[in-house]
């Protein structure tokens, strides 16, 4: 099972993430895992974070909304709506962390299954920020430091070499 | 935000996924020529972005850890979270399977 890479690009300056993860099980399935309110708890957060379900309705147009709670019952919660249900192979949504100092930083995710020999199913996440900012600094919530820095040392760098 | 030169800034990508790269192997990745790779490698080199080695008569280009560490940092959380839903998903999928096998 752990043989299963996860791999994860996220290209500096650039507005979105790409996450490829295989996995033991027909793609009917992980479509059906991935899809179902009551395997979401099981699966969805951090480790550290338990996830409650508040809305989910998985078709286009239908809501989903999720609670990630800590053991001090901090919570955080994600929502967006469903743009496309294609079963078994793709669903595309809009992600919002709700926790951010402002609303409308909407992310367009799309997930793919691809079907692959031997009842096996890769999952390609695609997740495009409004900005490369937003990326990172969505990503980051919750984290310490934001990569800002970074890039800005990277461009006075490679502006002033 | 974006980093000054295009060119500069796919040779970091690139590096960023091979891991370490000769030279020879760079700038088969470009459609310019090796002389201009080679420039900007030596501009990268210059601002401490990348680290280069002599090996058998090879120049080996590798991003520098250091000044790309807090990126590395980030992408490292990134990954872990991701890596431990899958893993749970994972087993969702086992008990699953197991489910309709009975």
């Amino acid at each position: 099972m752990s043989a299963n890479k996860t791999n994860i690009s996220a290209e500096p300056g650039k507005q979105e993430i790409l996450i490829t993860r295989e996995f033991d099980a027909p793609r009917e399935l992980v479509f059906k895992a991935i899809t179902d309110p009551q395997l979401i708890p099981q699966w969805w957060g951090p480790r550290y974070l338990s996830t409650e379900v508040d809305r989910m309705d998985p078709r286009p147009g239908g809501q989903w909304r999720f609670i990630n709670r800590d053991a001090q019952g901090n919570t955080y919660a994600f929502h967006g709506v469903y743009h496309e249900i294609l079963a078994p192979q793709r669903i595309i949504d809009t992600f919002e962390f709700e926790g951010l100092p402002e609303t409308g930083h909407v992310t367009l995710e799309t997930m793919k299954l691809d079907a692959l020999p031997g009842g096996r199913t890769r999952l390609t996440v695609q997740s495009v920020f409004q900005s490369v900012a937003d990326r990172d600094g969505t990503l980051q919530s919750g984290m310490e430091e934001g990569l800002n820095d970074t890039y800005n040392r990277l461009e006075e760098l490679l502006l002033n070499p | 935000m974006a980093l000054a030169d295009p060119t500069r800034r796919n040779i970091l990508e690139l590096l960023a996924t091979s891991g370490e790269l000769p030279a020879t192997a760079i700038y088969q990745h470009f459609p310019v020529s090796p002389q201009a790779i080679s420039q900007h490698l030596k501009v990268l080199r210059e601002a401490h972005l990348v680290e280069m080695d002599k090996r058998a008569q090879k120049h080996v280009y590798r991003l520098n850890p250091r000044t790309l560490s807090q990126f590395e940092a980030w992408v490292q959380q990134t990954r872990q979270l991701w890596e431990e839903r899958f893993a749970a998903l994972d087993t969702v999928l086992a008990m699953e399977k197991q489910k309709g096998a009975e």
